[in-house]
């Protein structure tokens, strides 16, 4: 699993898709709702259910992290499904927004 | 990561929402995102190297913007105000190049060698109206570190220089400030600012990626801003501080309230303390928010937030009132520092150039980087910080009076006459002299007749120190400005320099 920034995934059991903010530092799984994503783009059904110990849910425009790999992720779409990486659930990152300057 | 990523997530987690009004009735952000990787496509096939823009703005800038991005070129909007001489020379920089340019100023760039010229109307035509052309998207490259964007400074001297904004830059300084689809449904920007400015720029990326509706007005006049405000029920709006005077004139001759208005924010040079007070009387309910940015930084820096405003004007601490004139705190996502003229890093209170270090911040030019190795980019602007850490910026290095081995920022002494009654506009500056090296002098423009240059005198000694106390004086019906709301203060200068003075 080549997590780049940039690059986006999508659950395999469940509606949420996620955009790599920070790539993780060792090489790993990313998962969501108890299941390895996979790219977008890639041609693949959704399979399986969401695991009920992996079911907090993503939300879109939210950040996730796990400080021990370093990777963060930003919701871009919505799912019932949560994230982790390894096995360890991703935590929410909570931020301040800023106002509006531009 | 690259700026087309924020539009391609945009259009597939909120494709039906309008990104930006048109005469049409406006393009849904699945339908910018089609329509900017058809003319993608186009501009990958033309073989050139930059994609130009020259025109007033409007809805073609963001689908030619992302264009630019699908089509791994990068963008380059150029000041259509510029001579026609100066600005054939910047097409000859960037050739070969794909030149979008409004209809009626095609014929100032005619027969140019390596030139793809499209009249904005004929762009329009194409890629903006009608049915939306089915094709993919180019192959969409992956390089963050490409060029994005290309912005010439004014420069003061010489050739203008090409500021670089790599696509990690930007997505860096977006995702950082702005939330993804934070913005609520009908949340819509007024874009005024030219195409060619650093924040119009910036105004894209966010709107896009914040899910927030963009209006553009074509230029700026203050009675186009509020009539526009009103009828396309805006609610964010940026503005520089010349602009936001005339809207309060403009506004108060009207009556118009500007119900819809939640947010303004403003930056681009100083705020005069009259003009926010009085804009923070006429508009309670809107959240005022100054940013302090540079292009070279990809925008905002620094800013002070509408409850920073609301605790500054409701203070009589007289510390934390003058916070109103400051630029608030830097950017929970960038260092930043002030540094004295041997490089120490200065305490609170202390003056000095300021320095920044980020993601966001490109410091780069065109075959010149002017970052240092350990990423910390020197402003070229004065200023300190207080004690919370809000920063006071002062204006230009450049524009700093050395009275006789002492530093005297103009801004302050400004301040302190545009709070004198007649005084209508005002620059300081620094004129030579045969005892002192420079002497401070100010330029006035007033009301009525004329007014006491000894009580003027009298109210600025009173106010800061005698040595920044205006030695000579002059009138003026008005002041050089550029387009952006930029005092000229270098034509000011030359102008004075040979002159003698009163008294």
């Amino acid at each position: 699993m080549d997590i780049k920034p940039g690059s986006r995934w999508k659950s395999t059991v469940c509606t949420a898709e996620v955009v790599v903010v920070r790539p993780p530092k060792p090489a790993g799984v990313l998962q969501c709702g108890g299941a390895p994503v996979h790219a977008l783009g890639t041609e693949s059904q959704a399979s399986g259910e969401v695991h009920p110990d992996h079911s907090g849910g993503v939300l879109v425009g939210k950040r996730y992290t796990d400080i021990e790999s370093g990777i963060e992720v930003l919701g871009a779409k919505a799912g019932k499904g949560s994230l982790a990486f390894d096995g360890r659930p991703l935590t929410l990152k909570e931020a301040k927004p800023l106002p509006a300057s531009d | 990561m690259r700026t087309t990523l924020l539009l391609d997530i945009a259009a597939d987690a909120a494709g039906d929402r309008i990104a930006v009004d048109t005469p049409g009735g406006g393009l849904t952000f699945e339908a910018l995102q089609r329509r900017a990787q058809a003319a993608g496509r186009w501009l990958a096939d033309t073989g050139a190297a930059h994609v130009l823009f020259i025109g007033l703005n409007g809805p073609i800038l963001p689908v030619l913007f992302f264009a630019s991005g699908y089509a791994g070129l990068p963008f380059v909007p150029l000041n259509y105000r510029l001579p026609d001489t100066d600005l054939r020379r910047l097409i000859e920089r960037t050739a070969p190049a794909a030149v979008v340019i409004d209809d009626d100023m095609a014929a100032r760039i005619a027969g140019m060698d390596g030139v793809t010229i499209v009249r904005a109307g004929e762009f329009s035509a194409r890629f903006l109206e009608g049915p939306p052309a089915s094709a993919a998207a180019p192959d969409n490259p992956e390089n963050e570190s490409d060029i994005a964007v290309l912005l010439f400074t004014s420069g003061t001297t010489g050739e203008p220089k090409a500021a670089v904004l790599r696509h990690g830059n930007l997505t860096s300084y977006v995702m950082s400030t702005v939330e993804f689809l934070g913005c609520d449904e009908g949340e819509a920007a007024l874009v005024s600012v030219p195409p060619y400015h650093i924040a119009g720029i910036s105004a894209i990326l966010t709107s896009v990626y914040g899910g927030r509706r963009i209006v553009y007005l074509p230029a700026f006049t203050a009675e186009a801003w509020v009539e526009t405000c009103a009828a396309a029920n805006v609610t964010h709006a940026m503005v520089v501080p010349t602009m936001l005077d005339r809207i309060l004139d403009v506004m108060a001759r009207s009556g118009e309230s500007l119900p819809s208005l939640r947010a303004l924010s403003y930056g681009g040079g100083r705020m005069p303390q009259s003009v926010i007070t009085r804009a923070l009387e006429m508009l309670p309910k809107v959240d005022f928010v100054n940013a302090y940015g540079l292009t070279e930084t990809s925008s905002t820096v620094a800013l002070l937030g509408a409850e920073d405003h609301r605790a500054a004007l409701a203070s009589a601490d007289p510390l934390v009132r003058r916070r109103l004139g400051s630029v608030g705190r830097p950017l929970p996502t960038l260092e930043l520092e002030i540094r004295d003229d041997e490089g120490r890093v200065c305490s609170a209170g202390e003056r000095g150039e300021i320095f920044v270090r980020g993601d966001q911040v490109s410091g780069e030019y065109l075959h010149r980087k002017a970052i240092a190795d350990d990423g910390w980019f020197a402003t070229n602007d004065a200023g300190w910080l207080d004690t919370d850490g809000y920063l006071f910026v002062e204006g230009r290095l450049d524009d700093v009076i050395v009275r006789g081995g002492e530093n005297i920022s103009p801004g302050e002494i400004e301040e302190a006459l545009r709070a004198c009654d007649g005084v209508a506009d005002v620059a300081v500056l620094g004129l030579p002299d045969e005892v002192w090296g420079e002497k401070v002098a100010a330029v006035l423009v007033c009301y009525g007749p004329p007014v006491d240059c000894e009580a003027l005198a009298a109210h600025v000694r009173k106010t800061l120190r005698s040595a920044r106390t205006p030695e000579s004086w002059h009138f003026r019906d008005s002041l050089p400005y550029n387009e952006t709301g930029k005092l000229l203060r270098r034509v000011l200068k030359a102008e004075l320099a040979g002159l003698s003075a009163t008294p």
